[in-house]
């Protein structure tokens, strides 16, 4: 569906965006990931044409940006960062304006209007002026703006930033909804964002990929070790520790904690190939210990990607 | 072409929301009015001819007001990010604002229409210089427009779009009178810059090819600047 080749970015000397390569396929949902500064939305901006690459490809479908931008615009819809919309306009007027110059006709125009206020749940405020709208609401109504022509791709540049943590949930739900046919690249820096919406997560630092791959994927790889917690009652460090280090497996037992109510947090570094819950668990029936809690960490987003911009 | 006339009523339709049309209408009408009729009665002459004369130099400070916002409010909110990965060209946008700045500046013009119909019940009043001065206004007005535009599309600070859109307006009204200060060899040619001068000839009633062919060069040369900044902003 898009395909980007060494695209690169400079303002002046400094490179924003330094010989990005991508793939993305139709109905992917594509995150954007990235401290501040990191190029993520010079790279949306030059995607959707408003900056120009100074070197690089960019197609989308079979359009190349440099012949026929025009046709790639009207592919897409686009919500820039914070929503910047003509503050002085009613959103239906607004909206009504997008709808004209998207070249919706005038019968479908009312109707797909109708239907993105009650898909973004903007039915209250139609009438409102939008420099009165609160961030999130704003937010809503540049999510009905990029999505008017109903586009094959559509790129969100941060969509849930300023957000509280139910509109958050709402736009979530939102994003979700329509990537099940859609192509859809959103841009963010909050890694939990990235994990309850993408299919596939690029983390970008100064201007580079730093990791590419399928949300799945990313969890899994890095690290020669995994970690088990857990939790027992009514025993003793030392002894514990003697008992699991016996257990094939087990790199390292390490004490978290001792919290009140004499519970016992411990733990475990494994090796990475075997599941080792069973046999622990079974080496701890053997005892006299109660075991209240067991459970196996997963490496989530925050970890891979603080490990990924730490080492450049 | 649609998308021009998209952007045009869009743009002429937030003239007319916000105030300050209403202001810079009411501004131009009561400073204009003033100065025409303070004198008027003096000349006892049943013509308009004093109103045209004033008109550059009106036109000079109220027509960058009027075209100061058209891009820079855009860079300045983000809008202008929105209005770009719409489907839509530089031209379409360049063009659309531009018509809309000239039909506001029309706008103004139409109560001022009211001066030679009072003025010929006082008197016989000759329609041909009316009619060209009007003709000249348009044209006028419509490149100082271009020029507004192009200085809107300098920077994202209307204060400073309206400064630099008034020296250039106003040194182009006032150059053809400042014609001692320049070598001899180069008065014919800077003459013939001064907007003033090719005014003051259709307000005559003359229509010349020159005189119109000077104006078009003006909007062009302005579109075209405008086009040229916009473009260098990617």
């Amino acid at each position: 569906m898009i395909h980007v080749e060494n695209l690169t970015k400079y303002y002046n000397d400094f490179c924003a965006v330094d010989r990005i390569n991508l793939d993305i396929e139709k109905g992917e949902i594509l995150g954007l990931l990235g401290p501040n500064g990191a190029g993520k939305t010079t790279t949306l901006r030059m995607l959707t044409g408003y900056f120009l690459p100074t070197s690089g490809t960019i197609r989308v479908k079979d359009y190349s940006i440099d012949e026929s931008l025009l046709e790639i615009k009207k592919l897409m819809g686009y919500l820039p960062e914070s929503a910047p919309l003509y503050h002085n306009m009613l959103v239906f007027d607004y909206l009504n304006y997008v709808a004209v110059i998207r070249g919706l006709k005038q019968d479908e125009k009312i109707s797909r209007i109708r239907e993105l206020a009650d898909l973004c749940g903007l039915n209250d405020i139609m009438h409102n002026s939008i420099d009165e709208l609160s961030k999130g609401l704003k937010q809503r109504v540049g999510l009905a703006h990029a999505m008017m022509s109903d586009p094959e791709i559509l790129v969100l540049d941060e969509p849930t930033s300023g957000l509280d943590p139910n509109q958050i949930a709402e736009i979530r739900q939102i994003i979700r909804q329509i990537g099940k046919e859609k192509t859809i690249i959103l841009s963010t820096h909050i890694l939990s964002e990235a994990e309850a919406t993408c299919d596939r997560v690029v983390i970008i630092n100064q201007g580079k990929i730093i990791a590419d791959d399928r949300m799945e994927n990313l969890k899994q790889s890095g690290g020669q070790e995994n970690f088990i917690q857990i939790s027992l009652l009514d025993a003793e460090f030392s002894a514990v520790k003697d008992a699991l280090s016996s257990i094939e497996g087990i790199i390292k037992v390490q004490q978290m904690d001792e919290t009140q109510d004499g519970i016992l947090n411990i733990r475990l570094a494994c090796k990475t190939a075997v599941d080792l819950r069973k046999t622990i668990y079974q080496a701890i029936k053997q005892t006299d210990w109660n075991l209240i809690q067991l459970y196996r960490e997963t490496k989530n987003l925050e970890t891979i990607f603080r490990e990924l911009t730490k080492e450049n | 072409m649609q998308q021009v006339v998209h952007i045009f009523s869009k743009e002429l339709k937030d003239y007319f929301i916000s105030p300050i049309a209403y202001i810079v209408i009411s501004v131009f009408l009561l400073v204009t009015g003033w100065l025409f009729f303070t004198t008027f009665f003096l000349y006892n002459q049943a013509d308009l001819r004093n109103f045209f004369n004033l008109l550059p130099i009106t036109f000079a400070f109220v027509i960058p007001a009027v075209t100061m916002r058209l891009f820079s409010e855009e860079f300045n909110v983000g809008s202008y990010e929105i209005l770009l990965t719409l489907p839509v060209t530089f031209r379409d946008i360049i063009i659309g604002k531009f018509l809309a700045g000239v039909v506001f500046i029309a706008a103004i013009l139409i109560p001022t229409l009211s001066y030679p119909i009072f003025i010929a019940f006082l008197g016989q009043l000759d329609w041909g210089p009316v009619i060209g001065g009007y003709a000249g206004a348009l044209l006028l007005g419509a490149a100082f427009s271009a020029i507004g535009l192009f200085a809107s599309a300098l920077t994202r600070n209307q204060i400073i779009a309206f400064i630099v859109g008034l020296v250039i307006c106003f040194s182009l009204t006032v150059i053809d009178k400042m014609l001692f200060f320049f070598p001899e060899r180069l008065l014919g040619v800077i003459g013939y810059i001064g907007a003033d001068f090719h005014f003051q000839n259709i307000s005559k009633g003359i229509i010349d090819s020159r005189d119109i062919l000077y104006f078009l060069s003006i909007i062009f040369i302005g579109l075209y600047c405008t086009h040229i900044a916009v473009q260098e902003k990617k």
